[in-house]
Parts: structure tokens; sequence; C-alpha cells
């Protein structure tokens, strides 16, 4: 007797169809999507609120919001944009949907984890936002120092305490799994200096993410008690110490940075050789500085506290570390300039953007050098200057990366191409809000303003409402860019498997990918940069290999 | 005649090089300087803007160029050049900016010497003031002042209260308690500060000086005021509600108008015993 299988009996373990982005699937491209969705709604709320802040700001006096409400505001929105909009999507996006591709994997190391690590988020901004409405959300901004934590309403600041546990639980857990993806989730055959440059980005990154969150968490478990227990870890009043708790909160918080901007280093070098048909310029060198970059960027952390009563040898130490970063990252500059040169660029929407983030980068690293010298920060700490120095790094730096990236990798999830038309807009109008808004904030910072402040000295008032102006544009910009993704869904032109002619494995199957990735065995891609074919020899289109496609089965195209 | 790429690109270097040193010096983002270590602050500003200008306007400029000139014209197929590298280069632009940023991480330390920033703490000049602390650690700020303490000048010990949301400022010579900050022009001031509540920032942008007031450490900040005038002091560090309206004011007198403020208001000064109004 036999037992046959008719396709009645095999119901789907998970929901098919659209519903699969709300299930708890373990599809690392749909856990990708999730993160990538996910992050850009709380980007809405970020931005709303970042909306209320220059609204506030056009005056010089707090006339348009409450000042308790004010300070929840700033806090909301420096939490919401860092820990659900730019570290989810920059690397749980990015990094699920790419990694297992680029390794030659079928899922990532930890499935379940990795479902288990996306739905830690939405619960977790969930209860950050629902702070504001259940008591008051937390007012001591997203640096939570104490005695002024423990001092503000408590409710809050638990609520966002235990916001961001889960967000760092989250983030640890995503670590471990692109750390024992990469590592062991390898094609057989693919050697480490053979991945694209963005497995190495996320390697760096995880390592961060795993040796400073931790500390994080801990941190905030001490605050915790210091707030609910009354015991007196960081509380003056009862023998504590303030500035340790600046220490241990910039041990992670400053590798955070990298931990938003190593990935889009990553993205940046997969997105350029392609766009400019020629190899990643120094791959060896761009592998050792993304290393550098890590090791450099879990000793830097004092630069924060520069006049927080720190010893003199400290803030010297600080200074030289913090100043040998620019040595790497500007190496990845000067690789991305030497692979722009001579090339063949195709200026679409994620060649503007990836451009952008070099220009906006390059400006906030020359004022990330200046920051990093003590004499220069004791003027501009906690200043305006700061406020802009770090949004041309987060946002000038990985948000256009971001953007570069769904309009690169767009057809690949949904098979059409986004409209260039719009792109070109979406990116006009975010390049020039952006420098108009940021931009002018240097000027205030070094002539006085400090930063979290609802009110200030009526002579700013101008340039106040110049960068008001630059927000609304950057608001305004948005549009163009949901009207074309959700437009380009339905009408988009059809792509192709590979629009761009890419050589990077995630090309290398049907677009949008099946389930598993590949029909066949994975391609073994041993040079995912190797473009180079002389003008006229062969045309674009039979330059994305055969070669590579016969390594895999000749069904996969199906 | 054709003029080699390599005059063009040295002539294009100095170019841009000029254009960033003029930048610099020309182009002044700052507000006044009024104290003896602003200009010093000043100096390193322009120098950091100039290399930041040749840093940024050549690569801004390296980008558009490769745009235009690299772009992909209609109809036109095949790849760029299959460099993969060049060591020599890459090794190149790792020594630049690594010299770079040596010079400029020696030449701020140089600057921060100069503000007195590397001055060991609890030296002589705080014992100086106003008899035995009985908090034992100060905690680092800027302090110049050691380094002239042989001068005739004994440096004005002031103490700094910062509480949400005032500075309260004492004289403790005077025994003068003001909501204003009144310093002789020319004269060292040793500013003592303890904060009551939370963590504040005592920022006065005309005098380029900044240091945290943290609750249980107190903290030191000399400097030399140089320019007569009222300033602003803010205050830095988020601390509540009322943080932006956390302000007060700075006034330079000439050392007689200061005298005479001292006079007028000090309890001591004045033959009839007044009680002194606290607040």
């Amino acid at each position: 007797m036999t037992i046959s299988l008719t396709p009645e009996q095999s119901t789907p373990l998970q929901p098919q169809g659209w519903l699969r982005y709300l299930s708890f699937s373990t599809d690392h491209k749909v856990i990708g999507l999730q993160y990538l969705v996910c992050g850009f709604i709380f980007y809405l709320i970020g931005g709303a609120l970042a909306g209320a802040i220059r609204t506030e700001l056009l005056t010089p006096i707090s006339d348009f919001l409450p000042r308790e409400t004010y300070n929840e505001v700033l806090t909301l929105h420096g939490t919401v944009m860092i820990f659900l909009w730019i570290v989810p999507v920059v690397n749980g996006a990015f990094g699920n949907y790419l990694i297992p591709f680029y390794v030659g994997a079928r899922d990532m190391a930890f499935p379940r984890l990795n479902a288990v690590a996306f739905w830690l988020i939405p619960p977790a901004g969930l209860l950050l936002i629902s702070s504001y409405f259940i008591a008051s959300a937390p007012q001591s901004g997203w640096t939570a120092y104490p005695p002024l934590s423990i001092t503000t309403p408590a409710t809050g600041q638990i609520i966002w305490i235990l916001s961001v546990l889960l967000l760092g639980g989250s983030s640890i857990f995503g670590g471990i799994n692109f750390i024992a993806t990469i590592l062991k989730l390898r094609r057989p055959g693919l050697k480490l200096m053979q991945l694209p440059m963005y497995c190495w980005a996320m390697l760096g990154t995880s390592i961060l993410v795993v040796l400073s969150t931790p500390v994080l968490a801990g941190t905030l478990v001490l605050l915790s008690f210091d707030i609910i227990a009354h015991t007196g870890f960081f509380n003056p009043s009862l023998g504590g110490n303030a500035v340790v708790y600046q220490h241990l909160f910039w041990f992670y918080s400053h590798p955070a940075v990298y931990i938003m901007v190593l990935p889009a280093f990553g993205l940046v070098s997969e997105i350029l050789p392609i766009h400019c048909r020629k190899p990643l310029f120094g791959y060896t060198t761009m592998v050792y500085s993304i290393m550098g970059i890590v090791f450099l960027g879990l000793i830097v952390w004092a630069h924060h506290m520069f006049t927080s009563g720190t010893p003199p040898w400290m803030r010297l130490f600080f200074t030289i570390a913090t100043s040998f970063i620019a040595v790497p990252t500007g190496i990845k500059f000067f690789n991305w300039l030497a692979t722009m040169w001579g090339g063949r660029i195709a200026l679409n929407s994620a060649m503007l953007f990836s451009c952008g983030f070099i220009i906006n980068f390059v400006f906030g690293g020359i004022t990330g050098v200046a920051l990093a010298q003590v004499p220069f920060d004791i003027h501009v700490h906690d200043t305006y200057f700061v406020v802009a120095h770090f949004h041309y790094i987060v946002y000038g730096g990985t948000v256009f990366v971001i953007f570069a990236s769904i309009y690169h990798w767009y057809p690949k999830v949904t098979g059409r191409l986004l409209n260039e038309d719009l792109g070109r807009l979406h990116f006009l109008l975010t390049f020039v809000g952006f420098n108009l808004c940021f931009a002018p904030q240097h000027w205030l910072g070094l002539n006085g303003m400090p930063r979290r402040v609802a009110e200030y000295d009526p002579q700013f008032e101008l340039i106040n409402q110049l960068s008001s102006v630059g927000a609304l544009l950057m608001a305004i910009s948005t549009l163009p860019f949901l009207l074309n993704v959700v437009l380009s869904a339905f009408n988009g032109a059809p792509a192709g498997d590979n629009p761009w002619d890419a050589l990077t494995p995630e090309w290398l199957t049907s677009s949008p990918p099946p389930v598993e990735n590949w029909k066949g065995e994975a391609p073994l891609v041993t040079e995912p940069y190797g473009y180079g074919t002389p003008a006229g020899e062969l045309p674009l289109a039979a330059t994305s290999g055969p070669e590579l496609w016969k390594l895999g089965n000749s069904d996969q195209r199906s | 005649m054709r003029i080699p790429a390599a005059i063009l690109t040295l002539i294009t270097g100095m170019a841009l090089v000029l254009l960033g040193l003029w930048i610099g010096q020309n182009i002044n983002l700052l507000p006044v300087d009024a104290s003896a270590n602003a200009p010093v602050y000043d100096e390193l500003f322009k120098v950091l803007f100039s290399i930041g200008t040749i840093l940024f306007v050549g690569i801004v400029g390296l980008i558009v160029y490769s745009l235009v000139k690299f772009r992909r014209k209609p109809g036109e197929s095949g790849d760029g050049e299959a460099v993969e590298g060049n060591l020599p280069l890459e090794i190149l632009w790792t020594a630049i900016p690594a010299v770079v940023v040596l010079f400029v991480g020696i030449y701020s330390y140089d600057i921060y010497d100069r503000m007195g920033g590397m001055a060991p703490l609890n030296d002589h000049s705080m014992h100086a003031m106003g008899g035995e602390m009985e908090e034992s650690r100060t905690w680092g700020g800027i302090s110049p002042v050691s380094l002239e303490s042989d001068a005739a000048a004994a440096p004005l010990p002031i103490d700094v209260t910062a509480m949400q949301f005032a500075f309260i400022f004492h004289y403790p010579d005077a025994e003068i308690t003001s909501g204003e900050l009144h310093v002789p022009m020319g004269q060292p001031v040793a500013l003592h500060m303890k904060a009551n509540d939370v963590i504040h920032a005592f920022w006065v942008p005309e005098f380029r000086l900044k240091q945290d007031v943290i609750p249980g450490q107190p903290t030191l900040l000399s400097f030399t005021a140089t320019r007569p005038g009222r300033y602003p002091i803010v205050c830095a560090e988020l601390c509540g509600p009322y943080h932006g309206g956390m302000r007060s004011t700075v006034i330079v007198d000439e050392p007689e108008t200061f005298e005479a403020w001292v006079n007028q208001n000090s309890p001591i000064a004045n033959a009839a015993p007044q009680t002194p109004v606290q607040s």
C-alpha cells in the first residue's frame, strides 16, 4: 500500500502570499523585508517627532510644545531613529536579505533565532511609543544621564529601559546569527577573502554588537535599580558616581555609531562597482580598514566626555585614538573614489544617493576629526555643532545609503524597477533639504546655541528658521519615494532577473528569488567584483557571466 | 601644446591648498573672543578649517569630475578598466591621512597645553583659594591659572553652584552672592563649581570654555577675561524642562569698575553691617 501525497495534504507550514510578512516566518528574505518595512514605519514616526522639534525651534521662545513634552519628543526622536530605524534596517534588513546569498547559503545559521530577533522589535517599539500615552515618555534624552534620569518621572524612564533592553537583545541575537552565518555557513569552496565586502562589514559590525551591547544592557539594569529600588550606583546623593554611567553608556554608544555606519560602508561597496562597471578598488585594504575601525571603535568612547571632568591623560589618549579612526575610514573613501575613476558610471538614483553619502560623510568625518581634538570639543560639546555633526554621519551617511540600497535592490525583491524620475526628484529634495537643515547648525553651535533646548537666544532665529525649512523639504522628499515604492510594485517596468548585470550572487537567481534562494546549487562566486571587460568587446548582457550561471543548475531561471 | 597631466594635477592641488588656506584664514564663523585662551582656540580652529576645506573641496571635486567625465553616455556599453588595486597608491593614501592626523593631534595637544588643560589637578593654585577643600578631589577642567600663578595677579576665587535652573555665584572673599557673574578684566578667575541636583554645564561661548558641573564631583574652571562686555552663560547639559532657560550673564568689567561693584555689594566692605542677601 502506498501513501500518495496529494497537493491538498501538503499544506504549507507557513502562510503564503502577503500574510507571511505578518507571520513568524523563518525565511531570511521575509525577515529582511519585515525589518525594512517595520523600520521605515518607525522612521516616519521619528521624522514626525523631528518635525515637532523643528517647529518648536521656529521661534526663540518655548511656545509650541509644553517644556516637558519637548524633552519627551527629543528623547523619543533619538531613541526611535537609532534603535528602531537605523540599527535594525542597516543590519537586520539588508543583512538578513543579503548575507545568506553572499555566503551561498539557503538561510541564516539560526532561522528561528532570526525570527525571534525581528519579533522583539515591534513590541519594543510600541512599548516605547506607548509610554507617552500611559504616563509620560522619558525626558532625559537618548543618553539618559543620571541623576536627571533618576529624577524625571520614573514610569517613562523604566519603559524606555525595558524597550532598549529588548532592542539590545534583538541586536545581540542578530549579531550572533551573522557571525555564525558568515564564518560557518559559507558554500564549500568559498574563501573568506572572496566574500563580497558587505559580509566583512557585517562581520565587523556583529563583533561590535556582541562585545558592546551587553555592557549597555548591564548599565541600564543598574540604572533601573537606581530608579525603582533606590540603589546608589549612579546617584551621587547616595554615594554613587554619575560619570561612571557615562563611561559605561558610551562604551556601547560610541561603537553604536560604527554599528550604524559600517554596514552602510559595506552596502556602498556593493553598489558602486556595479554601477561604475569596475572592480572594487583595493579589496584587501578595505577588509583591513573595516577591522581597524572595529578595533579603534572600541577604544574611543570617552571622547564624548571631554567636559565631564576626565583626567588629562585620558583626554589625550582618546583624542589620539579618535583621530586615528580617520585613517582606515579615509582608506575606504579613497578606494571608493578610485573605484569610480575611469568607470562607466550609470548616474541612476542608487548612484546619486551613494555619491550624496560620500559627500555628506566626508563632511561629517572632517567635523568629527575636529571634535576629537579636546580644545576644539570643549567649546562645541553639547551644542548644535555636535547635532549637525552626527546627523551628517547617521542621516547624510547611513540613511542616504539605505535609500541607495532600496533603489539598488528593489528590482531584486520585486522583479520591477523603481521609477528613475521620481528617484532623482527624491534625491534632489533629500540632498538639498538635508544640507539646508543641518549645515547651518554648525554655525549655531559655534556661536552659542546648546543642544536639547526649546528656547534660545533671539539672534539665532533666522538660522533656525532656515534649518526648519530644510527639515520641511526632507519631510516632503519622503512623498515621491513612498509614491514610487508603492506604484512601482504594481506598475514598475519589469526588471528581469539581473537588471544591473551584476556579478554578486544575489543577482544570479530569479528576481524575486525562490524560497531557499536557488532552485539548484548555489553558484560559487569567487570574484564578486570581476567587472572590466573593455568597451565594445562583449555586450553588457553577456558579461553577467554565463559561466557563473552554469555553476548552478541551468533550471534556476525557472 | 598639451600640458602634461602631472603638471595640471600639481597646479590644481596647489590652487586647492591656497583656497583652503584663504578660506580658513578669512572666513570667521566664531563669536567675538573675550578670554585669554579664546585666541589660542581660534588659531586651532583656523588650522582645522583650512585642512577640512582642502580635503572636502578636493574630494567633492573628484566625485563631480568622475561623475561628469566617466558617466555612461547613451548607447555606450562595456565596463571600465579592470583595476583591482594599486598598492603604492593605497600606501600613499594611508600615509598622508596618518601624517595629517598625527600633525593635528600634536598641534591640538600643544594648543590644549597652552590653554592649561594639561595642568595637574589639585595644584597649589587650588590650595590658595579659600582654605582647605573638604571635597578632597577636584576634577579636571581647564586651568591656565596654574601656569601663571607666579605672576603678581592671584586668581580670584568664585564658588559656582548650579541647580535647576540657575547658576549662583558666591565670592568668598567679599561674601557677595549674585545671580550674575562679575569678573575683572585681565585677572585670572578660578571657578569652583558644584551642582546640587543633576549635571549641568557652564559654557561661555565668547570664552570658548565649557565644563560640566557634576553633583558629587566638584570641578574647577579657570580663565582670564580680556574684553569688557556682557556675555551669555549657557547651561549646555540637558538638566530638565527649563534647561533652555537656564542662562545667566558674565559681566567683564575694567578692574576699577569691578572694584566699585565689589565695594557696593560686599557686606564686609560696607561699614554699616547689613544682612547679606542670599540668592
